[in-house]
């Protein structure tokens, strides 16, 4: 079990070593390692700590490099799992947008599958919202109430849902990537024994095996990676906000509603939830918005964010900026986007004066459009651009605002 | 108080790019560094012991190579580390890291209050906090922004949320995961850089921390990387001529065909 | 090129490093424009224990030497020649405590200045005693158990903001250079107060001012040494401050130069990088070249000084001092020249290194004194060997 380079094949190119995110494999003189060839004078050696990522395979172009995975052992009869569950998530009351979009992608997926699409609803008073559900796609919604379910809490929730899936067995359960799903998921997960996926941006059926397979990137974004959860059940998989379309909803789609209450069952909570604060500075939320106007290091200070935010409200967008605006102290880090600030995508992302540093760039890279407004015509953001402009932001800033004012109205 | 921290060694992205004859990653002296979110776990760590008093210990699961992210982390001025290294944790995904960490834990001993960061940047997944926090049946919250209270008995914090944040209060032992917000974490001093130069780092193996051996490690590991590839590269596309004007209006009709105004 | 660092001396200078590109390089144009004293750089350094790289431990330092103080500033004058002296200069001013203080003193003063806690000040210039140290009018007259000091000292890097002065007077001008005396003067003393802070071509964020004594009482305790010691103690600090101060050049061109050569790779002119222009590549050559002989030629005196402190190293601490000073200057003229229109621009950062190197010519002797006394080194071993 492990990785292994195959001797005959290995040429000793040196392909996989550039390749190895964590710089563990060396090329030495087959001599060395007592591993002659007629042809090829190096072999690839791989250092300790190699976790099986396999960045290195694909390179490889004379196939010298082999991982074999010891087959983790079957840990349910995996048959007895049926169907697509779609977390709802509601948040006073209101199912959050994710959710529509994950019954869009659950319905293409079950329906290869072959069984139903359900929804699992913790709160209280849910009724008209189970209805929604149905209209968007749910063919059955597990409707769990009570009062100690009316705000997400950690305890109660992983008791409610783990049970539920103990006692139903979907073969899949998809959550939303939002602040509440990604640790509410890795609890259930846990405690299940299961695995999860998180930020998955392609979901697919694998017919053959009977299994879903997660695609996320990882590295920044560098490089995709395509999970599998070959023998634990349910496969868990969170994805984030307007990654899918939304499902179409149909008024008179047919479905049913198993409600159950869970009032008076004692259920464990070890947190209280005190108070929910709400932000109210940020009017077009950054994580939901459809156009980001962002400013980075060539805005100058802070005093010029003015003509960013200028474009934005035209717009009707959202605010951003890049980590070298934040870390000066230009803009607050909750409009921070990159690798550790916000990952977005909205429909058009407007760079200006952003160099458009790796660590930006796989904050924002999957929007739509991106259109990058530079002085230098060699900035990296050009490379990502679907259109780029060359110019003074000063110039060119306050002339756009102005002429969308204009077209707009 | 007992503080642990739970932190990763990982690549530093900054050079990491793609080639693009072959389409493949590549590797230019990439530095391994400690996980940024981590070092402000570190932080909140390190400033919750000044506050009252106690040790703070850094724990990771890593390669042997990670010695050197838990010396960064005693140069901070962490009291103890431990590494858990062993080929047996090859292929760990997160429930079989969180499984070893939480065995680690159990076998550094009593702790109040467990520390990590959000996520790792290369694997994102925010998973492994929570999933201790589970294996060891203690409750979590993640996303805080500030600890508001704490004391031998209870922590109030702050999680951060998408409008807004909570306010959370829950009984110790817990752990938390970390957001940038919290705090600045400091520089390592000279002083501290020299005492950590000399430290022991404790080395735990699969049989020192009491596991199952089908828990941990690619047996441990429920899912698996089935396939890697690099996404077609993001062509640049193209660019606006002429004076801004110009520039301007070709970018509102562009936006216009787009349907997007 | 490789310097074989001792594994303490690569952290020293990476922590350094890393304090110079996040906590100064951010700041550095505000320094230079409001010309406020840098408070919290001296806390980032303080907090890494900077501050005592050249102190003995059990004084609160790392236990290092000149050539650890060496390292740290030119790491930090890399990216900002002036915030540096508000360790290079108090070390100007610690090193006659360090090498002629008594137990006391070492014990009052020391701790506070390795913890960054206090800055210190050197003051020998007067208006009529620069190059001619020895016209010094200042006077210090012995009174029982105090000396009362009456004069002016000018151009005194971190007056007013030190708290912590040592000062070289006349006590007996009877006995020409064999009558001065070092003094160690606290700020808020009675009679000691501060003249206006000097306006600056360069290193704008080091506060230049001038000290006026007036009947200004001070206890015996705080003499340093011995009577009539004050020229003997100033000449064999600046043999260990001299390479601090070419250090400070040498730090200043080698930024300079990195930049200058970063810049030249991404201009295009002509369709092409200027890099690949001879004459821009001979530039650089002559800069890379003159920057790296003074580095050389300043950690090797260094060491000799760390390694052997009863060597006597004034030839080489004025060589180290002219070479890498002269070396700044024409290194970083040549950059803004390298960066044409952009190098005089107030905007990037290159022009006020230009104007950073100039001092390191003049100051802590010049760069003609400096001559004067390798040259009399030379004469004086050739006629000892002739022997």
């Amino acid at each position: 079990m492990g990785i292994r380079i195959l001797e005959d094949k290995c040429s000793g190119c040196s392909l996989c070593v550039k390749a190895c995110p964590f710089g563990l494999i060396k090329m030495v003189p087959r001599e060395e390692v007592g591993k002659p060839h007629p042809k090829y004078k190096k072999i690839a050696v791989i250092g300790q700590g190699c976790n099986l990522c396999g960045a290195c395979l694909e390179p490889c172009s004379f196939q010298a490099i082999l991982i074999e995975r010891e087959e983790a052992k079957p840990r349910a009869d995996i048959s007895q799992y049926k169907g697509i569950w779609v977390f709802a998530e509601q948040k006073k009351g209101e199912i959050q947008g994710v959710v529509y979009e994950l019954l869009g992608e659950g319905r293409k997926l079950v329906d290869q599958l072959g069984h139903k699409l359900s929804c699992v609803l913790l709160g209280e008073g849910m009724d008209e919202a189970s209805k929604e559900l149905i209209a968007y796609g749910a063919d059955r919604v597990y409707q769990i109430e009570g009062s100690i379910l009316r705000n997400f809490q950690d305890d109660p929730y992983t008791d409610v849902l783990t049970d539920l899936i103990e006692k139903e067995k979907p073969e899949i359960v998809l959550m939303g990537a939002t602040a509440i799903g990604r640790s509410f998921a890795s609890r259930v997960a846990a405690r299940l024994g299961t695995g999860l996926t998180a930020d998955c941006t392609e979901l697919a059926i694998d017919l053959e095996k009977r299994q879903l397979l997660q695609t996320r990137p990882a590295f920044g974004g560098n490089i995709m990676a395509t999970i599998t959860t070959p023998h634990s059940r349910p496969q868990m998989a969170t994805v984030r906000h307007k990654v899918f379309k939304k499902a179409i909803r149909q008024g008179n789609h047919q479905g049913d509603v198993v409600k159950e209450s869970i009032e008076g069952k004692v259920l464990s909570l070890r947190t209280k939830l005190l108070n929910m604060v709400e932000d109210i500075t940020q009017t077009v939320k950054l994580a939901d918005a459809d156009i980001i106007v962002s400013g980075g290091r060539g805005l100058g200070g802070p005093e010029n964010f003015h003509i960013i935010e200028a474009l934005a409200r035209t717009l009707g967008g959202a605010v951003g900026a890049s980590r070298a605006a934040v870390d000066a102290g230009w803009m607050p880090y909750s409009h921070q986007v990159g690798q550790t600030g916000r990952t977005v995508c909205p429909k058009i992302y407007i760079a200006c004066g952003i160099s458009g540093a790796i660590q930006h760039l796989v904050g924002m890279q999957s929007s739509e459009i991106i259109v990058a407004i530079n002085k230098d015509p060699n900035a990296p953001i050009f490379k990502v651009a679907t259109y780029g402009i060359e110019g003074d932001l000063f110039q060119v800033v306050p002339v756009l605002t102005k002429t969308l004012k204009e077209v707009l109205g | 108080m007992n503080f642990i921290v739970c932190i990763k060694q990982v690549p530093g992205t900054t050079e990491v790019k793609i080639n693009p004859r072959t389409n493949t990653l590549i590797r230019e002296g990439v530095e391994s560094i400690v996980n940024p979110f981590d070092t402000y776990a570190i932080e909140e760590g390190l400033r919750l012991k000044e506050r009252m008093g106690g040790k703070v210990t850094v724990i990771s699961m890593g390669p042997p190579q990670a010695e050197s992210a838990m010396r960064e982390a005693l140069s901070m001025g962490c009291d103890e580390a431990v590494l858990l290294t062993d080929p047996a944790f090859a292929g760990s995904d997160t429930l079989a890291t969180s499984y070893t960490l939480a065995c680690g834990i159990r076998k550094i001993g009593e702790f109040d209050l467990i520390i990590c960061g959000k996520q790792a940047i290369d694997g994102d997944t925010a998973q492994v906090g929570p999933g201790i926090a589970e294996k060891l049946e203690i409750p979590a919250v993640t996303y805080v922004k500030k600890i508001e209270e704490i004391n031998e008995a209870l922590i109030r914090i702050e999680r951060m949320m998408e409008e807004g944040y909570e306010v959370i209060e829950m009984g110790l032992p817990a752990l938390i995961t970390v957001v940038k917000e919290i705090n600045e974490p400091r520089l390592p001093s000279l002083k501290g850089m020299m005492r950590a130069k000399k430290a022991k780092i404790q080395i735990w193996n699969a049989s020192d921390i009491a596991c199952e051996k089908t828990r941990i490690g690619q047996p441990g590991s429920p899912t698996i990387v089935n396939r890697i590839f690099t996404p077609p590269p993001r062509k640049g596309g193209e660019m606006l001529l002429g004076d801004p004007e110009e520039q301007a209006q070709k970018l509102v009709e562009k936006l216009r065909q787009a349907k997007v105004i | 090129m490789e310097y074989f660092l001792s594994e303490e001396q690569k952290m020293l200078r990476d922590l350094a490093r890393r304090i110079a590109e996040e906590k100064i390089k951010p700041v550095r144009e505000h320094y230079d424009e409001t010309e406020e004293f840098p408070w919290p750089i001296l806390e980032e350094l303080a907090k890494a224990d900077l501050c005592g790289v050249y102190i003995p431990e059990e004084y609160g330092g790392t236990g290092g030497g000149v050539f650890e103080l060496c390292l740290a500033v030119e790491e930090l004058c890399k990216v900002d020649g002036g915030i540096a002296l508000i360790l290079a200069a108090t070390a100007l001013a610690t090193f006659p405590i360090l090498l002629f203080g008594n137990d006391e003193q070492k014990k009052k003063y020391l701790p506070d200045i390795a913890a960054g806690k206090k800055v210190a000040a050197f003051a020998l210039t007067e208006a009529g005693a620069g190059s001619d140290a020895s016209a010094i009018q200042t006077v210090a007259k012995r009174e029982g158990e105090n000396y009362i000091l009456n004069g002016t000292k000018c151009f005194i890097t971190n007056g007013g903001e030190a708290q912590i002065y040592v000062v070289i007077v006349m006590t007996d001008k009877t006995k020409g250079s064999r009558g001065a005396s070092a003094f160690i003067v606290e700020k808020d003393t009675p009679g000691f107060s501060f003249g206006k802070k000097e306006k600056k071509m360069g290193i704008r964020s080091s506060p230049t001012r001038e000290l006026i004594f007036n009947e200004c009482k001070i206890s015996k305790e705080n003499l340093l040494g011995k009577e009539g010691q004050g020229f003997v103690i100033a000449l064999k600090t600046f043999d260990a401050s001299r390479p601090g101060v070419a250090a400070q050049a040498l730090g200043i061109a080698s930024g300079a130069l990195d930049d200058a050569i970063n810049y030249s790779r991404e201009r295009i002119q002509f369709g092409q990088p200027i890099s690949s222009f001879q004459a821009i590549q001979h530039l650089l050559a002559d800069m890379a070249t003159e920057v790296e002989a003074a580095r050389a030629l300043i950690y090797v005196t260094a060491r000799m000084i760390d390694k052997e402190p009863k060597l006597r190293v004034t030839k080489e601490a004025a060589m180290c001092k002219l070479f890498a000073s002269d070396a700044a200057m024409k290194v970083t003229t040549d950059a803004v020249q390298v960066l044409g229109g952009y190098g005089y621009m107030r905007e990037y950062p290159m022009e006020k290194r230009m104007r950073d190197a100039k001092i390191t010519q003049i100051y802590e002797g010049t760069n003609q004194i400096m001559r004067n006394e390798i040259a009399l080194a030379l004469i004086k071993e050739a006629a000892k060997t002739k022997k």
